[in-house]
Order: structure tokens, then sequence, then C-alpha cells
């Protein structure tokens, strides 16, 4: 197996990456773990009058695969519906990060899309019982 | 880079490679360097072929039938009580065979936490504890009302004694505590905190996963009342472990489980017990396993145990040197080498650990990131994870030179 795990694209994700941060009131909100390593993804989001991903950022501790992923799916699902974002399966969130990982390391790419999840998740939930 | 004469290792590292199937596998293209025995050992052949050995020849089940190869199944793995029993100075009778460390904890637990303690007793542990040396004893003390207090860490990860002497004390019913840190490598003074917990009446249980494949164990000298290990770290195979107990407190233990093998007489209304260790091995057990880790013992005892310790010794000082002159690395745990064994903990600035040991996996270099089950102490020291190289008996001065040679690849790769 060639060593492509740090290609300069994950790389420029990771040192740059796009909407790291916090929103002031948030309509969604996740925090989520992964427990093999300890790392932490927080997700953020609010909606546009539309139901759409006005603005999502995310926050963590993590290594350089899992918040290069996160950042990906940042811009991935920045103005798509929940519907679209609920659609999106681990192929969709491996072919955003383009790069093939170890069985080990696809853990810490998925840790940013199943947090989106859980927050949409609990925001729905929420909804249903208010 | 010449090594310097008195850290050549003592034992002849490159012959007993020779014992090691595993070692000669290459890893990407590489030699492999196996730097993570403090999570699992690899094996010597004289321990797979005791086990392969035993399926082929003698295997049956053991206690039940009185043909051949009952009997040679049932005297082998007999046999291999008496072996570990030795090898950490216990009796047959207080050598008990578990699934690992984690099992035997869990049996101390149980079958002597849950009876034995009560609302407001206390139960001492220390921020270094592996998570089977915790979680157990949150849920023992969730059901009894029991209080765990923990004992401090100084600066450089090792126990605070005077905080343990004024902790231990009339309320004390148990202290249990890793002899050695698998985060940090601190050892910890087992012997002492054991004369505090026995002036209080109290009892010690001492999770010997990380010091028994490392250090000589002498059960009688320590004088704990309980010692828990895993057969894989010591060279032997997965899904075998053991407890030690003094036979006066297994003998007022109930059985942590129940089933065959275990009792002495059954009717439909009640059981009583078999004799130990048996009352506390229910069930079909490891018996291959078990013959496997005496095999792990016999080879141990001939390499020698003073041995071992002196080889860690001279890995552990060269590996600290060297990786304490790498730009940036943070290596945690006890200054003084006295205070560790072979296992040590760092990070280096803004590389996270699983990109580090992703990088020198593909060097061949296999070493651990992550928690490493000690979620709590990573808390205590401000991070989230490390990177842990670990050494063992095969482990050579040449490899760390490669573990240090692939951290500069890795820092150049992900461009720091």
């Amino acid at each position: 197996m060639s060593f492509n795990m740090y290609q300069e694209n994950i790389l420029d994700h990771y040192e740059n990456p796009y909407n790291r941060g916090s929103l002031p009131q948030p309509t969604l909100e996740f925090r989520d773990l992964n427990p093999l390593c300890g790392d932490e993804v927080c997700i953020q989001a609010s909606l546009d009058t539309q139901g759409r991903l006005d603005k999502v950022c995310f926050e963590g501790e993590g290594c350089v695969i899992s918040l290069a992923a996160a950042s990906m799916l940042m811009e991935a699902v920045e103005g798509k519906t929940l519907k679209e974002v609920k659609e999106m399966d681990r192929q969709d969130m491996l072919d955003l990060v383009g790069i093939t990982l170890t069985t080990m390391r696809v853990k810490c790419a998925m840790l940013p899309l199943r947090a989106l999840g859980k927050a949409i998740h609990q925001y729905e939930a929420e909804g249903e019982d208010g | 880079m010449t090594l310097p004469l008195q850290a050549q290792p003592a034992l002849d590292v490159e012959a007993l490679r020779g014992d090691f199937p595993i070692l000669s596998r290459a890893i990407h293209d590489r030699p492999l360097v196996y730097l993570d025995s403090a999570s699992s050992s690899q094996k010597p052949k004289a321990v797979i072929d005791a086990v392969s050995r035993y399926y082929q020849e003698s295997h049956a089940n053991i206690h039940r039938g009185v043909y051949v190869l009952s009997e040679e199944a049932t005297i082998a793995y007999e046999q291999a009580h008496v072996r570990v029993a030795d090898f950490i100075n216990a009796d047959f009778e207080e050598m008990i065979f578990t699934k690992n460390t984690t099992e035997a904890l869990n049996l101390v637990a149980y079958a002597w936490g849950l009876s034995n303690l009560q609302a407001g007793d206390e139960v001492v542990l220390t921020p270094l504890e592996h998570h089977s040396n915790l979680v157990p004893w949150q849920q023992v003390a969730k059901r009894t009302d029991a209080v765990i207090r923990y004992i401090r860490l100084t600066a450089d990860g090792c126990l605070d004694m005077a905080h343990a002497a004024e902790i231990i004390g009339p309320r004390t019913k148990l202290v249990s505590v890793a002899q050695v840190s698998n985060v940090l490598g601190t050892v910890n003074p087992v012997d002492e905190l054991g004369r505090m917990a026995h002036a209080h009446g109290a009892l010690i249980c001492v999770d010997g996963a990380q010091s028994i494949p490392h250090m000589a164990i002498d059960v009688r000298v320590m004088d704990c009342d309980f010692f828990a290990f895993s057969g894989h770290k010591m060279l032997g195979p997965t899904g075998i472990g053991g407890l030690y107990g003094k036979r006066g407190i297994l003998d007022q233990m109930d059985p942590f489980l129940f089933g065959g093998d275990m009792i002495s007489e059954v009717t439909l209304e009640s059981a009583s017990w078999n004799e130990l260790p048996w009352k506390f091995e229910a069930g079909t057990p490891p018996i291959a396993q078990g013959i496997g880790l005496a095999a792990a013992v016999e080879y141990l005892q001939g390499v020698g145990m003073e041995a071992v310790q002196a080889h860690e010794h001279t890995l552990a000082h060269y590996a600290l040197e060297q990786l304490r002159q790498v730009r940036d690395l943070d290596v945690y745990g006890p200054e003084s080498e006295d205070d560790r064994s072979g296992v040590i903990s760092f990070n280096i600035e803004s590389l996270h650990p699983h990109d580090v040991a992703s990088i020198l996996d593909q060097h061949g270099v296999a070493i651990r990131g992550g928690h490493h089950c000690a979620m709590p102490l990573m808390r205590t020291l401000g991070l989230n994870s490390t990177c842990r190289a670990s050494f063992y008996v095969y482990n050579t001065l040449e490899e760390i030179n490669v573990l240090v040679e692939a951290i500069g690849e890795a820092r150049r790769l992900l461009r720091r």
C-alpha cells in the first residue's frame, strides 16, 4: 500500500479548516466522541426559513483525519436540507475525503458525519416532543 | 548512530528474537518494529507449539473423563496452575485462572466487594488505574453505597504517598492499585501501600497486568491479598489470565460464576462449592490457553526475570535519552528511571497520536496512540491521548533508532 493518507488537500483542510468555530445560538448541536481514542467533535448549525442548513460549524479535538473530514463535511452540507444530509452515508463521506483509509482510521473520518446525524436526530425528536 | 557501550543489553537479544516467528515479518516492506507489548506481547514458538501440541495430541475436557486424553488434559491444566503459582510464589489452591486481568478484577469486585462493602466503607484507588481497575469499583460502589477515594498524583505522575497516608484510614476496606501504570510506566510502591492498608485492617488488591511480564513477583514478599494479571502480555495466549488470592480470603468468598466444575454437590434445591481453586473456575476453562501460559512462564524463567528487567531498563534508558533530544517532544511520567518500567508515553507538539501512529506504521513501527483505557488519567494530565511505545524482552536498541527516525518522518509529512 502506498502511503497517501496525508495528502495535500487533507493537510490543507486540517491547517485551514472551513467553518471551524461556534455559533452564538445554534438550532442544532451535538458533541460526539470516538470512544476508541477519546477524540471529540462538536457540530453546530442553524436553519434558514426553508429549513436548509444555513450556517454550520464544528469544533473539536482530534487527529488530522477527523478534523479534515469535519472541515470537508461543513463545506459539503452548507445549504443542504436536513433530508439531504440524513441521506448521506458512509460511502458519501469516504468519497468526500477521497483517500484510502485503513480500517481503524475510517472511524476517524466518520466521526463528524455521525455527530451531525445525531444533531439532526436530536433536533427532530425535540420538535416532535414539543 | 553508534551505541554506547554501557547501553549494550545483558541478554542475547538477537538469539532470543529467533524464538519469535512473527518478528521476521515485514510490514509495508520494512522489518516489523513491535513497540506495543504493554498492549499485548508477541509469542515465542515454545508457547505456540505447546498450544498446538495440546490440541493435536491431548485435547479432551478436564475433570470429567476417565480415559487417557481427559487424564492428560487434566494433568496438563493442573500442572499449568502449579507452574504459574510457583512463578509468583503462591500455593496451587490460591491460583485461579481467569480470562484476563479484567475478569480477575471483576471477580474481586463482585465476589468480595459486593458482600464485604457497606455504605460509607471506602475503596482507595489512584487516577493511574486502567479502566479495568476503576469501572468495576464504580459499579460496586453504586450498589453498596461505598465511597471511592483517589490517591493524588505528583506532578510527574507518581503517587503522592503523603496523601495516601492521609486517606487510607479506618474506613478503608480495600486499596486497589496498579503495580505499574500502563500509560506512564510508573512503578508504584505496592508493598508500602499494602502495609498502610493492613495497618487499618483493609485489604490490598494489586493489578499486576503491567508488572508480571517485566519483573519478578513474589506475592508473599509483597504481602498482597489479591494479585491480578493477564497471560497475553507475558508471552502467553489471549483468553487466559490469573488471580492470586490469599487462601483464607478465598475460602470466605462465595463464587463469582456458577455452573459446572465449580460445585461439590448439587441437588434440585441447592449446591455446595468445589475446593480451591476450582470453586472460582466455572464451566470448561481455557485449557489450551492455560497450558500455553505455563509454557510462557517456563520461557520467562529460562531467560530469567532479572535479565528481562535489566534488558528493559537498558531499552527505556536509551529511549528516554533519544526521545528527550527530539524537538518539541514531551515525555510524560516520572523523571527518575528508577520509578518507571519500559512504557513511555509522549506527544509531539501539535501532532495527534493517531496521525503519528499511522505514519510510524508505514515504517513498520507499531506503537499505540490513544487514551490507553485510562481516560481519567488523561484528563488529570490535561490530555486527550498520547503516543505510547512499550518494550519487552525481544526489543533492541536499533529498533529505538528506527522509532526516532520514523518520528522525524512523521513530522516532515505533517509539515511540522
